[in-house]
């Protein structure tokens, strides 16, 4: 396998984009890549999507997308895990270029959710239809159900859940690309309308439009690029039972376990050398169980991660310093590689207000429906 | 939902039909091609007991389109004593007062209606067991 290395990146503004197609969002992203490594052709694309089909009706943007870049004529496909599609759609383009199919690849994520479509029917379709959709369940039901599991198994509270929301906010507000650029306090998370208890509104990530890109390359060629490549050391998928039901303990996230054991191994590191990450928030809960599971916290101890200020900026190990799902927004096919575009910032130290200190090793976690796909990358500074 | 789709679910979803697991013993509901636990492909239909206890719950209160009449409502995911886990809608009973623990019975229930002219889709509920008890009791 060839050594990977992500040479530039290039995203769109998240939040509400009236103005803005899936198209145009997707080539606004991937053009500024390409201008920042100063380059004009491509081998091969890699776009990850949830739903375009049900948001816009649009299916098969492999070829839409390459032909308004430009470049029709290239190798284009979309890559598709629910919400962990865009961090899929990264491993695509990491094998690409670590087996030497291609030298130059762009890897993209793009979701236009607002556009007329019924967000909360559209991401449900990412449940199990047989035995979840159809008795009425929801996203924020389901990850309701994980958050009562973890209250009764380890104690935690409404309390420590609404701290994760204000800690991703704090961030947010530091993020100029992000949806929501305010701050929010305890108390207003905790009264905030309840959409399915225990999580109420100011728990759960947003309905957005938006696009991120990378530009791959193998790590011997990055210099051509930029000065600052940054290097991706591991790479983990792994799956879970589909529905919520059928996992042996509903409060932790086997899948995000496993594929962050098979991140960790090929980069040679444990969790205990991340200095920063960016995890898939998309409920505060997600964010408590997502630090459990990727071993940044011990089992049961994650309630207490973001009171303490151990997952905050000037913390032990900052979480989600862009703001996360819940501040910058959640256009669920381009989140993936969003959040590999915050630790590439992280890693080059071009984070600005948000930078974390001499960071060397940074994470990202990217996964899909109520946990059954998770996706892991470990970058590091070159 | 078409016909042909609802049709084929109908053992699972009428008869709470399950399938044991010769291989390893393991109850899968619904029934599937091959075991979860041990990759076995052969199952002889079971009947799942018609009671349980809620795993884990919330209360819906911004619901999909077809349940909005229904809203809100408590859901769970109930375990029955052939340690099968089902998400199920409970019912007969204020939804805060669903917590886990609480122990239910399965019932045969009308879960939705599509549209203005879609088939009547029926399966299963859960009712506390207090509430069952009362209402038998009327």
């Amino acid at each position: 396998m060839r050594e990977v290395a992500i040479v530039a990146a290039g995203m769109t503004r998240f939040g509400e984009l009236w103005q803005t197609s899936l198209r145009d969002l997707f080539v606004d992203a991937a053009t500024e890549a390409l201008n920042a490594a100063g380059v004009d052709r491509l081998d091969a694309i890699f776009v990850g999507s949830m739903a375009s089909g049900q948001f816009v009706g649009q299916e098969h943007i492999g070829p839409l997308c390459a032909d308004h870049l430009g470049m029709a004529g290239v190798a284009a496909m979309r890559v598709e895990s629910a919400c962990a599609s865009g961090g899929m759609a990264l491993r695509a383009g990491f094998a690409e270029v670590a087996s030497g199919l291609s030298d130059l690849v762009l890897v993209a994520g793009v979701e236009k959710m607002n556009d007329g479509a019924d967000a909360t029917a559209v991401l449900a379709t990412a449940a199990d239809q047989e035995t979840e959709a159809y008795q009425g369940v929801t996203f924020p039901g389901l990850y309701a159900m994980i958050a009562r599991a973890h209250m009764e198994t380890y104690g935690t509270t409404e309390e420590e859940l609404a701290a994760v929301a204000v800690k991703s906010h704090r961030h947010g507000a530091l993020n100029p690309k992000a949806q929501f650029g305010r701050v929010v306090d305890l108390q207003s998370v905790m009264t905030s309308t309840l959409v399915a208890d225990p999580l109420r509104l100011l728990h759960c990530s947003p309905v957005t439009d938006g696009a991120a890109a990378v530009l791959l390359c193998p790590l011997r060629d990055a210099k051509r690029f930029t000065d600052r490549p940054v290097k991706l050391i591991g790479s983990g998928v792994a799956t879970g039972a589909m529905a919520l039901a059928d996992r042996a303990d509903p409060a932790f996230l086997d899948a995000v376990q496993l594929s962050a054991e098979r991140a960790y191994r090929m980069a040679a590191i444990g969790p205990g050398d991340v200095h920063v990450a960016e995890v898939h928030d998309c409920f505060s809960i997600a964010e408590i169980c997502c630090i459990e599971a990727l071993g940044l916290v011990e089992r049961g101890h994650g309630r207490h991660a973001a009171p303490s200020g151990e997952t905050a900026l000037g913390g032990r190990v900052p979480v989600n310093t862009s703001g996360g799902l819940k501040a910058k927004g959640h256009p669920v096919g381009a989140t993936g590689v969003a959040q590999v575009i915050e630790v590439f910032e992280q890693l080059r130290g071009e984070a600005g207000d948000r930078q974390v200190a001499d960071a060397r090793f940074g994470l990202t976690q990217n996964m899909g429906g109520s946990g059954a796909s998770s996706v892991v990358h470990i970058l590091e500074r070159v | 939902m078409p016909s042909p789709r609802y049709w084929r679910e109908i053992p699972g979803r009428y008869r709470l039909e399950a399938g044991r697991c010769h291989g390893c013993g393991k109850v899968v509901y619904p029934t599937r091609r091959i075991c979860p636990a041990c990759r076995g492909a052969e199952f002889e239909p079971v009947l799942l007991s018609r009671r349980g206890r809620v795993v884990t719950s919330t209360v819906l209160r911004v619901s999909p389109d077809d349940f909005v009449m229904e809203s809100p409502y408590a859901m769970a995911i109930v375990e029955t004593p052939e340690r099968v886990r089902l998400m199920v809608q409970v019912t007969d009973c204020e939804p805060s007062t669903v917590q886990p623990g609480m122990e239910v019975t399965l019932e045969f229930r009308l879960i939705r209606k599509e549209g203005q002219s879609g088939i009547l889709c029926y399966g299963h509920k859960a009712v506390p067991v207090v509430a069952a008890d009362t209402a038998r009791s009327r």
